[in-house]
């Protein structure tokens, strides 16, 4: 055992809560994008590969079943990054109340939706100009 | 394990503060490129700041995720395996961090070494 202290195990919460659902979330996104580690080397595998190689991973990710799973990314990255100013404004001994934690497990939840239909919109629209 | 764990909480924090401008900023050019072909990505791959940029991007961003994944293990896997299991975590960060690092580097600067 690691000499530190460990998450509770899940089973010690009778209902859902908004303050444990986000701290899961944060994990389950956190993984997400180790996940997305693995997409971008295979990317840039692929541009080291040249043009023909290339071509190959682009039409690959081109798939409409990959653009659920970029969108997916596009969630992650957006819940990760607020969680974690979240967890960063923490840090310094702020926002550590209980309403104020519940309020911002909220706000959380709001703003990372709203980025990610922001981001989505950006990726998948192509009248956006560039 | 103990004597790493303050090392651990700070490193996971400078990561997570670094990776804010450079998630955003990788995140950004990408979406801004007008295309995704070969020529585009090459072109944008071999300025030096988007070279230099995506650089330390993975090599911070590979460190938050080892960071992170290892926190996972350490709470969700019982017994004698999580150490082996972190282990390959750490290998598995430390090539992909390389082989990319090595990449951009090739793509960006190879053709003129």
């Amino acid at each position: 055992m690691p000499d530190r202290p460990l998450s509770p195990h899940l089973s010690v919460y009778r209902k859902l809560k908004y303050t444990l659902l986000s701290s899961i979330t944060n994990r389950f996104t956190g993984l997400g994008l180790t996940a997305g580690l693995l997409v971008l080397l295979y990317w840039i595998m692929a541009i080291l590969g040249g043009p023909e190689t290339y071509e190959r991973a682009e039409h690959a990710l081109a798939h409409p079943i990959f653009k659920l799973v970029l969108a997916g990314f596009l969630f992650a990255f957006s819940y990760h990054l607020i969680a974690g100013i979240r967890h960063l404004i923490w840090d310094t001994g702020r926002g550590l109340e209980k309403r104020q934690s519940q309020k911002s497990a909220w706000l959380v939840g709001v703003l990372s939706v709203v980025l990610t239909l922001v981001l989505a919109y950006w990726a998948f629209c192509p009248a956006v100009p560039r | 394990m103990s004597a790493n764990g303050v090392r651990h909480w700070k490193m996971q924090r400078i990561t997570a503060v670094a990776l804010i401008p450079l998630s955003i900023w990788f995140l950004v050019s990408l979406l801004a490129l007008p295309g995704h072909d070969y020529t585009t990505v090459v072109t944008w791959m071999a300025q030096k700041w988007s070279a230099g940029l995506l650089m330390i991007f993975i090599a911070v961003g590979a460190w938050h995720s080892h960071l992170g994944v290892t926190v996972v293990f350490e709470d969700y896997i019982q017994g004698g395996t999580r150490t082996f299991w972190i282990v390959v975590s750490r290998i598995a960060h430390i090539f992909a961090a390389f082989a990319m690092i090595f990449a951009v580097f090739y793509v960006a600067f190879g053709s003129r070494a």
